[in-house]
């Protein structure tokens, strides 16, 4: 984990913690940001390789090249982040495109969407989840661009729900007709994952 | 020739053997890249609470996916095309 994280100044900005009030169910704060991967981090070179798509049940594929998908339109976004590992973090920073900017003029009847990353990272939501200004392609967070342990250069944040369906190193996203599990969606997590309904394991 | 065919708890004996087995010296089969190697020469990501991820070391394949929620362990085995026991 780098220092940086705690040494800009940003404690002061924090909304005021009232316990039991702003956490779901069964979560406890944390001030720091932990770092869990289930792989190694991956290092794609961005100029020469990497490249963010969406694919599958679409009219036609779209493609942005590292600095393509930098000129997108981009958004602030502060949210409240829950794990479900239990921990919460209020009031993170973000910077990132919208998905629905990546959807404009997309044409589908595609009804769920996986997301894919580098390493080999998936998860699973419906389409409904990651439109309408609820999700978002981030690339900086705190001001500073996402640092690799956290899933740079982009991950996903989809705040509302538990903070795997966030995925790191994501490259793009496959819209499907089906519902399909993710990586510990297929492994006993809760395929939706909603923390206000507490959603951590099948059958929850 | 008739089938005999039991439920089962006619295999617990044999399988039983077989899941006690010496986890370390045993030999997997990768689905990724068909490498074969011992198991305790593997990788393994210990992710907080969340599960444990065990990968080959030559192509990061998730060989075996174990995670633990509020009945027991769900162990995934779909990246290992067979084991070995010693």
């Amino acid at each position: 984990m780098s220092g940086g994280f705690f040494s800009r100044g940003f404690r002061g900005r924090r909304r005021p913690v009232e316990q039991g009030t702003q956490l779901p169910p069964g979560q406890y704060l944390v001030e720091g940001f932990p770092v869990l991967s289930a792989g190694p981090t991956p290092r794609t070179p961005l100029e020469e390789e990497w490249d963010f798509s969406i694919i599958g049940e679409v009219d036609e594929p779209r493609r942005w090249t590292w600095k393509e998908f930098q000129a997108l339109p981009s958004e602030e976004i502060t949210r409240d982040i829950h794990c479900v590992t239990k921990w919460s973090k209020l009031g993170t920073r973000w910077e990132g495109v919208s998905v629905d900017t990546l959807l404009e003029g997309v044409e589908t009847a595609a009804e769920f969407v996986m997301a894919f990353c580098d390493g080999g990272y998936t998860t699973n939501m419906p389409l409904e989840e990651v439109i309408g200004g609820k999700a978002w392609v981030a690339y900086a967070y705190e001001g500073e661009p996402l640092e690799p342990e956290h899933g740079g250069p982009v991950r996903l944040l989809v705040p509302h729900l538990y903070f795997w369906k966030s995925a790191k190193w994501v490259r793009g996203l496959r819209l499907l007709n089906h519902d399909e599990p993710g990586f510990w969606e297929s492994l006993g997590y809760h395929n939706h994952g909603d923390p206000w309904r507490e959603q951590r394991y099948w059958g929850d | 020739m008739g089938e005999f065919r039991l439920d089962g708890n006619a295999a617990a004996g044999p399988l039983r053997e077989v899941f006690s087995f010496e986890v370390t010296t045993a030999q997997y089969s990768c689905v990724g890249c068909g490498r074969t190697d011992r198991l305790g020469a593997a990788m393994v990501y210990e992710v907080r609470q969340l599960g444990t991820i065990v990968r080959c070391p030559s192509c990061d394949n998730p060989l075996i996916r174990l995670a633990h929620n509020r009945e027991g362990y769900l162990v995934d085995l779909r990246g290992t095309r067979y084991l070995t026991t010693g």
